[in-house]
């Protein structure tokens, strides 16, 4: 599993990667793991995920940028709600997160 | 509803602030949009610079322990996932909590909302994995996420150089450090952790481009002069990230909304609230610190916060003249400490500068 190879396990000043819980998340339809607290964002880069977005007019992909909520180009829709900052928004178990097209649309949570 | 003292923002200003009023014996009220106060501080892994009282030596994260575990020894009233977006007239305050917004009337305001990463403008800037410097820093030392493998830093001045270094720590590889001026713009001991980890610097050079089609694959680099990249002298290097560290600017956008007065002032990040000697702005009640009040460092925004605090403690009645001003020349002068030496003697500058101007 990528999540593996991207968490920072070992590390000189903050030792050893503490076992959190696991919960999972849907990702465009597809189950993954996040760690509990952890920030959507963060899940989705330990799980190889670059690409939040798609803007509005020329359709490019956006991703982290600022990873302090003061950008906003990283947002997403998330559990039916547009918008949402992934970078100061932790994870929930079940939680339903979808590529944003554009501004987005309201859903509703399946 | 009435408070005292409400202060915007709970990084380093903002909680040394809050400290400060509720040991002045204030009525304080701390919010923070986030879910944990503390600011940056807890993805700073270094040590800190500065005198004893600075807490030199410390690493910002354990600075950040601290000052957490004080306020809740103080019992300062501290509301967490709460974003203030906005300033009305009288410094009212309209804080979004729980969903609903809350309108509080401070006697005293304090803004210390921080400061954010510039953006750097070049051919595939918007492309996935060309972020901040800062937000890599945070993706490692805080969620402990590598946000890539083969990492590229743009800017070689203290933030660019500790974050390259604290990558590596954390297991990325950093392939080099991009400056346009011809020196690095980092303390040399920062420097030369990097040197002594074998990352080459390439100095009078900037990224040309960042390619790829839905992440960055490669980046180009070339030498700059005169302000222009030298055809010619384009190098490409594969990376999955592209660092940029070209400086921050004060978020002032809640000063900008309560009508404070705002300068140009490039020593300090750009746009700024001006203050007084007091931290105080050219509105009657509303004070700044930190970042806000122009970029410097953690230990400068702490002092700042402490300052403004004291400020309004005095201005409220809780400390007579005397102390107020035994306290407030304390502050200041470990503040001129902080703004000693090559790099301090411009932010020294550009602060003398603001305060003569007057509000």
């Amino acid at each position: 599993m990528e999540t593996d190879t991207m968490r920072v396990l070992h590390h000189p000043i903050l030792g050893e990667l503490g076992q959190d819980d696991y919960v999972e998340i849907i990702v465009d339809g597809k189950k993954l793991q996040a760690k509990s607290g952890e920030t959507i964002a963060a899940a989705l880069m330990a799980n190889g995920i670059h690409i939040h977005r798609y803007t509005t007019k020329k359709h490019e992909p956006r991703g982290v940028f600022c990873g302090i909520g003061q950008c906003t180009d990283c947002v997403m829709t998330v559990n039916g709600k547009p918008n949402v900052r992934t970078c100061i928004t932790p994870v929930e178990d079940g939680m339903v997160i979808e590529t944003q097209q554009g501004f987005g649309k309201r859903g509703t949570k399946e | 509803m009435k408070r005292e003292v409400v202060i915007i923002g709970g990084g380093p200003a903002g909680l040394a602030a809050a400290i400060e009023a509720k040991k002045d014996g204030c009525d304080v009220l701390l919010v923070d949009e986030n879910r944990r106060a503390g600011g940056q501080l807890f993805k700073q892994l270094h040590k800190f610079f500065g005198s004893r009282a600075h807490r030199a030596g410390v690493r910002g994260i354990d600075i950040g322990k601290q000052l957490l575990q004080e306020t809740e020894e103080l019992g300062i009233d501290f509301w967490l996932n709460s974003a203030c977006i906005g300033i009305f007239p009288d410094k009212r305050a309209a804080v979004l909590r729980d969903g609903k917004t809350e309108i509080i009337e401070a006697e005293k305001l304090l803004l210390c909302t921080g400061g954010a990463e510039n953006p750097l403008r070049f051919p595939g800037w918007t492309l996935p994995g060309v972020m901040g410097a800062g937000a890599a820093q945070t993706m490692a030392n805080v969620q402990r996420v590598l946000p890539g493998k083969r990492i590229l830093m743009i800017g070689s001045g203290n933030v660019g150089v500790i974050v390259a270094y604290q990558l590596l720590q954390a297991g990325a590889d950093v392939v080099g450090i991009v400056e346009g001026m011809p020196k690095i713009g980092a303390y040399g001991v920062h420097a030369a952790k990097i040197r002594r980890a074998g990352i080459p610097f390439y100095l009078g050079s900037t990224i040309a481009e960042a390619k790829g089609t839905d992440h960055v694959e490669k980046a180009v680099i070339a030498k700059f002069e005169n302000g222009q990249i030298v055809k010619g002298t384009e190098m490409e290097t594969d990376v999955d990230v592209i660092c940029v560290a070209v400086g921050l600017r004060p978020l002032s956008e809640l000063a900008q909304m309560a009508g404070v007065q705002h300068d140009f002032i490039p020593e300090m990040g750009g746009w700024m609230p001006l203050h007084n000697a007091d931290m105080e702005t050219s509105v009657p009640g509303i004070y700044v610190a930190g970042d806000t009040a122009g970029v410097e460092e953690a230990s400068t925004a702490m002092d700042e916060g402490r300052l403004a605090a004291a400020a309004a403690a005095e201005a409220l009645g809780h400390l007579t003249k005397e102390q107020a001003e035994e306290k407030k020349a304390e502050i200041r002068e470990r503040l001129d400490s902080l703004r000693q030496g090559p790099f301090g003697d411009r932010r020294m500058a550009a602060k003398e500068r603001i305060i003569k101007k007057g509000v």
